[in-house]
């Protein structure tokens, strides 16, 4: 809305414009810039990213108190809550994975919170922190949910990736992982009788398959949840449109805010359940990954 | 839909609170349910024994009341035949007492009566010697007569 130099009302197509925008900093030649870093790799998008590290420091500090502070015979309630997230991923990583690992449960209660509240960023009204931003500390673009970047996404996912290709190769060894996990599935030459003479081209063809599988692993994590919260975050910039024509003073312009007012809250309400919803399935997927990985065929 | 070194930051926070959340939350939290657990399990438990020692208490009990019982209707039997021949010991006692007393009240009768006799036979001697003095307006000899005398006493 503030966007520098002009203090026109916006046009509707500007207002979403401004609000798909990241805050972007990174370093040219004339030293570090604001916002002008399209095509430079080495930009970061300071909004996503401090209030992705923000929201991990508050899980973080959260948890870290209530456990330091925590008592046995005597539970708070806020304890009490932490104990059944704690459950629910642990009953989720013991039901999915035999054996146990001392990395992937709490990965998993990271993944699961720290999405949650980067999700729950969402049902913050689009304009409130970018207009305080804006008008207190003149940040001229600031996206708050850092679900919404791809960055972030992949980020998470591609983490899960390395340690998928870490447990594979550590758990089935290279030829192991390569050659019998990767080649011979899902048509096995071996048990379908094929000669050998043909067997480069069934792997050819297997190693093809599988390669592309494990490769839609970390792009499927990552883009379901960042599809899923950008459409999330798109439908309330677009509702927000209708609000501007509530003070308007027009008949219409006012039925048309309370309309977004009650699309907003159902929108909202609805919401809820994404982004606890994809939360979830960020966890469990990492976990039937990793799982996977650890397990041979 | 631009990738940039943000991605990078994010990977490196990933690590630094899988860590942290490995290091700090996950293990005492784990370690502090597991505890919990087993104090619940260890409750239980304790709260079996006991239910089953109250269940063994409450037997013995019921053995002892009953016991107890016995031993009291026993008592009470043994008071009841004591009382009963306490009674009937008495009442044989003061039977023969009675016996006795009666008896001895009827020998004194008997005694006195009897004293009371011979006293009334001297007397009526007597009065019947001066009647016969007077009759006969002179002495007796009371020696010569003695048989006669004594013969009159005895037919009194």
């Amino acid at each position: 809305m503030a966007s520098e130099g002009s203090h026109g009302a916006p046009t509707s197509s500007e207002f979403i414009e401004h609000h798909l925008t990241n805050l972007q900093v990174c370093k040219t030649d004339a030293g570090w810039v604001w916002n002008e870093c399209s095509g430079n790799f080495w930009a970061i998008n300071v909004d996503t990213m401090v209030f992705s590290l923000v929201l991990g420091v508050f899980f973080a500090g959260i948890f870290s108190y209530i456990v330091k502070n925590a008592s046995k015979s005597k539970p708070g309630k806020m304890q009490a809550f932490i104990e059944i997230i704690f459950d629910l991923v642990n009953t989720s990583v013991s039901d999915t994975m035999h054996g146990t690992s001392r990395l992937i449960a709490p990965m998993a209660l990271t993944i699961v919170v720290w999405v949650f509240f980067m999700n729950l960023m969402d049902l913050i009204p689009v304009d409130l922190l970018p207009r305080i931003f804006a008008d207190i500390f003149h940040v001229p673009y600031l996206k708050v949910v850092p679900s919404t970047d791809p960055n972030i996404t992949f980020g998470l996912s591609l983490s899960v990736f390395a340690l998928i290709l870490y447990y594979s190769f550590r758990e089935k060894g290279v030829s192991g992982f390569v050659v019998g996990e990767l080649m011979m599935n899902p048509l096995n030459p071996k048990d379908l009788g094929v000669p050998k003479v043909f067997w480069p081209l069934v792997c050819t063809f297997n190693f093809i398959l599988e390669f592309v599988a494990m490769l839609a692993k970390p792009l499927s994590l990552s883009l379901r949840l960042f599809g899923n919260m950008y459409a999330g975050e798109l439908m309330f910039i677009l509702i927000a449109l209708l609000f501007g024509s509530l003070l308007s003073g027009t008949i219409a312009g006012v039925a048309m805010g309370l309309t977004g007012g009650l699309l907003h809250f159902v929108w909202a309400v609805f919401h809820i359940l994404v982004v606890s919803l994809q939360a979830y399935i960020f966890m469990m997927l990492t976990i039937v990954y990793l799982s996977q990985a650890k397990e041979a065929h | 839909m631009d990738l940039n070194a943000t991605l990078i930051g994010q990977m490196f926070a990933f690590g630094l609170f899988a860590w942290f959340c490995m290091k700090f939350v996950w293990p005492p939290l784990l370690e502090m349910i597991e505890e919990r657990q087993a104090q619940i399990a260890d409750g239980l438990a304790a709260a079996d024994k006991g239910s089953r020692a109250l269940e063994e208490a409450e037997a013995e009990k019921a053995v002892i009341l009953d016991e107890a019982r016995g031993q009291a209707r026993e008592i009470i039997d043994q008071a009841n035949t004591r009382g009963s021949s306490i009674v009937d010991e008495a009442r044989t006692e003061a039977g023969s007492e009675k016996d006795r007393i009666l008896a001895s009240a009827q020998a004194e009768v008997e005694q006195e009566a009897n004293r009371a006799r011979e006293e009334l036979r001297g007397q009526v001697g007597a009065i019947a010697i001066s009647g016969a003095e007077k009759i006969l307006q002179r002495e007796i000899d009371t020696n010569a007569h003695k048989d006669l005398l004594d013969k009159l006493a005895a037919e009194i």
